[in-house]
């Protein structure tokens, strides 16, 4: 952060205040603290509380309407990595890794593309940066409906969608099953997320552009730096974080993937993530099986976004 | 500026005043009030939706005093629905009547104590003996019935295209698996692009349900699902081998299919057969496509693969004497012919006319009086629903990589895990 | 949204997301790379443009036209017919659905508005580690909470559909505009102001009513489109917490283009309605739609 957040509280390192003053301190900012405590209370209870509660759940047996008979320690988490029929968790993490690589790269290099594209000056610039972050606007479930048409697996004659346009034009050789892929499956999975999601990367990336002071260029440029150089040794340095924050953003979107499977192709085997798996676990009744994917989906997203997170906090404090 | 202040409190206000109005419009039919019989069901279009309509048609006679309220919820065949259910039965806030598969899949209900008993009722209203005795045992837990059935419907069929057969020179219906599969080669040769119409999950569940069924016969087959029969035997490897063999006629794009596409694909002539439940006569004849035949699945005799939508009284129902009145009306003879001549479904009930009925429903109230019934684990009949969603997974695996062995033992794994429960 | 994403601190004031780029003798290019940026620029928006035009035209369709064959054709005969079909299918959620998103960008609005206040400009011991615990609420997956919550929200007797939607998307949707606020106050609003108010004796409350709130309007404007956009938009807790028959529409949608035999040209149009108010957040308050995407973005 640029700016400064400079706390109006005095200095915190006044020697042992009088009564007086620490109430006068406590006068200061306990008025905030007060405004703050009903988002603090819900949140506590509704976030961090309600997450415990899915933890108790997750280490009990209560595996249909029945109810919880008793604490059965970590078994849930074991079964699910050792005993899962056919290994249907691994499974579903393993959908989960390639759907995520490509959606994260896919977007990465398109946004990148187009904010470069863009970035460097070109008429009707708006239009096009409209067009292309459009799909942002639009939920998931409705745009599973266009996908799940345009990826139709047929081919030959049979063919539709995309496939019927790559059988038209002669491109057979493009025809392909889509999502019902065995292997790749989920790496077309992720081509709608991509469409979604790239004009956001590419806005994220637009304004990093912008970030970049003026005269930075004008000085590479009176060095004789080509191009290249300037982008290469001037720009892409100065966007680390601009890429780090569209990778968490992304990433975290990702492993939560959900309404997009459901909508494409419905909760099935091909396609199962651990957010669909615990839907249909739901659909049979065992909340603990449930709880348990469901903690590792969210220990999975806070490997990844506390580290984030405290090194935001850092920063900002060093600023 | 104490103005704005009074802005701020002023726009909080309306914000909860809205909130507010979102509730009140919310509360018109949420099926509380002691006239208001709920009635939750999946079933929102096409014969079912006839069906349902029948029903309340005689319900509105019978039980006059009554509101009926639609609570069905669509989509997903039926999964959505059984969701909703599942969280509405955990909140303690249960519609006052739901659909249900009769046999194991209600055994959950019963288990968590979710469901009334109703044998009082069966009494009272002649229903033990208006059904037949068979039936009334797989309704039966511990000497209790907790539900009404009102249909029996036939999971075990196969539906052909006249035009495509007669062209490959097929007029007899198969009824052996390798006359089956002969045939199957016939029509590949004659160029039929999909011999066998096949759609995702539950469609696939019912083809490799029918092949064991020929494999092991009635008797063995109901065994799969009471543990007398080992799933991990030799003759459910040959079943799953060929069951394999199927689907390499059937449609690669199965994955992506609902029933009713498979079905299209019959209706179009693109394919020859589809394995479908009975529900099909009552559709194709919606679509007005007539030229179809149908015959019970090569190789299951007479074994009547049943399944049975059915009602409960569920605790706490708001309005267990509506309820009760809405069961009474769908148990009756009235009832079930209000229902099933809609929705293409025969009646649970033994003294029902079958001049009644259209031509399908004619022949399969005679073949259930004399067949061999047996239960379907995708149609709640023969399993609970946790043993359901694993095999369909298991399925799904199948369906995409052709492994026997892994889907021999995912069946095994998952009798084990649900079998006792 | 079904992008919830976001950390702090933007840049630019939100309200001008992108500024001007800057002027200069950089862009010195070749005709032949001016050519090519504008020949690729053009193929991606047609690529970008393809499920748009392929909804419409569809939707467009009489039943019969739908085949393998032509897919991809203008329709031969124009018809309404299946917008006819969606609309009747999908009035009543798309109704509700303005029930619940429109009291959830003003409820959250004002609850961000708040905190965002008091984590940026009237900061107590541990605002910072406050704000972090905060922000996590938005990352984490529901699923890790929805099993639980359905009963809790039960439990506290919110009527099922609109109403617990509009709470439970309150709730969850603190983090963001929180952050969004705070972020906003933090650039915008100059600690000598509030300074000055104190000086004069005000107390917190009526320096956020005299001082705040009159600078606010962009962060609202951002805040509620954001809101307004993820709730409408929102499949995971509605599925959990609704149906059909008291839920919004993405439920209503799903259950139209998910049913048996689903109606290709019914479900496109149903598409098209559900994105309607949405798309036209965009379009006519894009800039500052993006200027709420950017709020997330940390350049740090």
């Amino acid at each position: 952060m640029t700016t400064r957040t400079a706390t109006p509280t005095p200095p915190r390192t006044r020697p042992s205040p009088s009564p007086g003053a620490r109430r006068a301190r406590l006068r200061r900012w306990l008025p905030g603290l007060l405004l703050l405590s009903p988002s603090l209370i819900v949140l506590a209870v509704f976030v961090y509380g309600l997450i415990g509660w899915t933890v108790t759940l997750s280490l009990s047996d209560e595996h249909d309407a029945l109810g919880n008979k008793g604490f059965v320690g970590l078994s849930n988490f074991v079964v699910l990595f050792t005993e899962d029929i056919n290994g249907r968790f691994t499974h579903s993490l393993k959908n989960l890794l390639i759907f995520t690589v490509v959606f994260m790269v896919g977007a990465l290099l398109m946004g990148v593309l187009w904010a470069f594209l863009l970035e460097r000056g070109v008429r009707g610039e708006g239009f096009f940066r409209a067009v292309y972050l459009f799909p942002m606007a639009v939920s998931f479930v409705a745009s599973g409906v266009v996908w799940r048409w345009l990826m139709n697996s047929g081919t030959g004659d049979q063919a539709g969608g995309l496939n019927r346009i790559f059988h038209d034009l002669h491109l057979g050789f493009l025809e392909n099953p889509w999502w019902t892929d065995p292997d790749w499956g989920m790496a077309a999975m992720a081509l709608p997320a991509i469409w979604q999601l790239s004009g956001y990367v590419m806005a994220l990336f637009l304004s990093g552009f912008r970030g970049i002071p003026a005269d930075l260029r004008e000085a590479a440029a009176m060095d004789g730096a080509s191009t290249y150089q300037l982008y290469r040794h001037v720009i892409f340095p100065q966007l680390t974080p601009t890429a780090l924050s569209a990778m968490i953003i992304l990433g975290h979107m990702s492993m939560k993937m959900f309404d997009l499977i459901m909508s494409v192709s419905g909760a099935q085997w091909i396609t199962e993530v651990p957010a669909v798996y615990v839907w249909q676990t739901l659909l049979t009744s065992d909340y603990a099986k449930a709880a348990a994917i469901s903690i590792i989906l969210l220990l999975l997203v806070a490997v990844v976004i506390v580290p984030y997170l405290i090194y935001n906090n850092r920063v900002e404090r060093r600023s | 500026m104490r103005l704005r202040t009074r802005t701020a409190v002023a726009a909080a206000g309306m914000a909860l005043a809205l909130l507010a109005s979102g509730c009140g419009a919310d509360d018109g039919d949420g099926g509380a009030g002691s006239k208001k019989v709920e009635v939750f069901t999946w079933w929102a279009d096409g014969g079912e939706k006839a069906g349902l309509d029948g029903l309340v048609a005689q319900f509105k006679t019978d039980c006059a005093q009554y509101e009926f309220v639609n609570g069905a919820v669509a989509g997903g065949a039926g999964s959505n629905a059984k969701q909703v259910l599942a969280s509405r039965l955990q909140q303690n806030d249960p519609p006052d009547t739901f659909q249900a598969h009769a046999g194991a899949e209600l055994t959950d209900y019963i288990k968590a104590g979710q469901i009334e008993d109703l044998s009082g009722d069966y009494k009272e209203w002649g229903l033990d003996s208006a059904f037949p005795k068979g039936l009334v045992d797989s309704l039966t837990v511990d000497g209790k019935i907790y539900s009404v059935p009102a249909n029996i419907h036939r999971a075990n069929v196969l539906w052909g295209n006249k035009t495509v057969l007669a062209q490959a020179g097929i007029t007899v219906p198969a009824t052996t698996l390798p006359e089956f599969f002969s045939q199957l080669d016939t029509l590949k040769a004659k160029g039929v692009a999909t011999p066998l119409a096949l759609g995702k999950d539950w469609t696939q569940q019912m083809l490799f349900e029918a092949v064991l069924i020929s494999k092991l016969g009635p008797e063995k087959f109901s065994g799969l699902w009471t543990g007398q029969t080992d799933w991990a035997a030799a003759d459910i490897t040959d079943a799953i081998n060929d069951y394999k063999k199927l689907l390499s006629y059937s449609n690669k794009d199965r994955d992506t299919f609902d029933w009713t596409d498979a079905e299209k694909l019959v209706m179009e002539g693109k394919a020859a057969y589809q394995l479908m439940g009975d529900w099909e006569a009552a559709d194709l004849d919606a679509k007005g496509f007539k030229d179809y035949n149908y015959s019970v699945f090569p190789g299951n005799g007479d074994a009547y693969q049943w399944l049975a939508d059915s009602f409960v009284l569920p605790k706490n129902a708001k309005n267990p004497e509506g309820t009760k009145c809405w069961l009474k009306t769908l148990g009756s003879a009235a009832g079930q012919k209000a229902f099933n001549t809609k929705k293409g479904s025969i009646p649970a009930r033994t003294d029902a006319n079958a001049t009644d009925y259209p031509a399908y429903q004619q022949a399969a109230i005679a073949d259930w009086a004399k067949g061999k019934p047996v239960p379907s684990c995708p149609h709640g009949s023969a399993c609970s629903q946790g043993w359901q969603g694993a095999v369909a997974s298991a399925q799904g695996k199948f369906s995409s990589d052709g492994d026997v062995a892994a889907l021999q033992s995912a069946l095994v794994a998952a009798a084990k895990q649900y079998a006792s429960k | 949204m079904s992008a919830s994403t976001i950390t702090p601190a933007p840049e630019a004031p939100i309200s001008k997301p992108l500024a001007r780029r800057p002027r200069g003798g950089i862009n010195r290019r070749s005709p032949l790379g001016r050519a090519a940026t504008y020949v690729l620029l053009v193929i991606f928006l047609v690529i970008v443009l393809m499920p748009a035009y392929v909804l419409l035209v569809t939707s467009l369709k009489s039943g019969r036209e739908i085949g393998v064959n032509g897919q991809w054709n203008l329709p031969t005969e124009w018809t309404f017919a299946s917008w006819e079909k969606a609309w009747t299918a999908l009035r009543p959620s798309f109704i509700r659905t303005f029930e619940l998103a429109i009291p959830v960008a003003l409820i959250s609005s004002a609850l961000g508005a708040a905190n965002g206040f008091v984590l940026s400009r009237w900061r107590f011991p541990g605002a910072d580690v406050v704000f972090t615990l905060i922000l996590f609420g938005m990352f984490i997956p529901y699923q890790a909470v929805m099993i639980p919550l359905r009963q809790v929200v039960h439990e506290i007797g919110l009527p099922p559909g609109i109403p617990t939607l509009v709470f439970v998307h309150c709730v969850y949707g603190i983090p963001i505009c929180t952050l969004i606020f705070r972020n906003y106050y933090a650039t915008t609003v100059p600690v000598e102001l509030i300074e000055a108010s104190r000086v004069d004796g005000a107390g917190m409350l009526r320096t956020f009513a005299s001082v705040i709130l009159p600078l606010s309007a962009p962060g609202f404007v951002v805040t509620i489109i954001w809101q307004f956009t993820s709730a409408w938009n929102d499949y995971l807790f509605a599925i959990f917490m609704s149906n059909t028959r008291n839920g919004p529409i993405t439920i209503a949608l799903n259950a139209l283009a998910g049913a048996q035999s689903p109606d290709y040209a019914a479900s496109m149009a149903g598409a098209l309605i559900t994105s309607l108010p949405t798309l036209l957040v965009y379009i006519v308050l894009g800039r500052w739609f993006i200027g709420g995407l950017m709020a997330g973005s940390v350049k740090s």
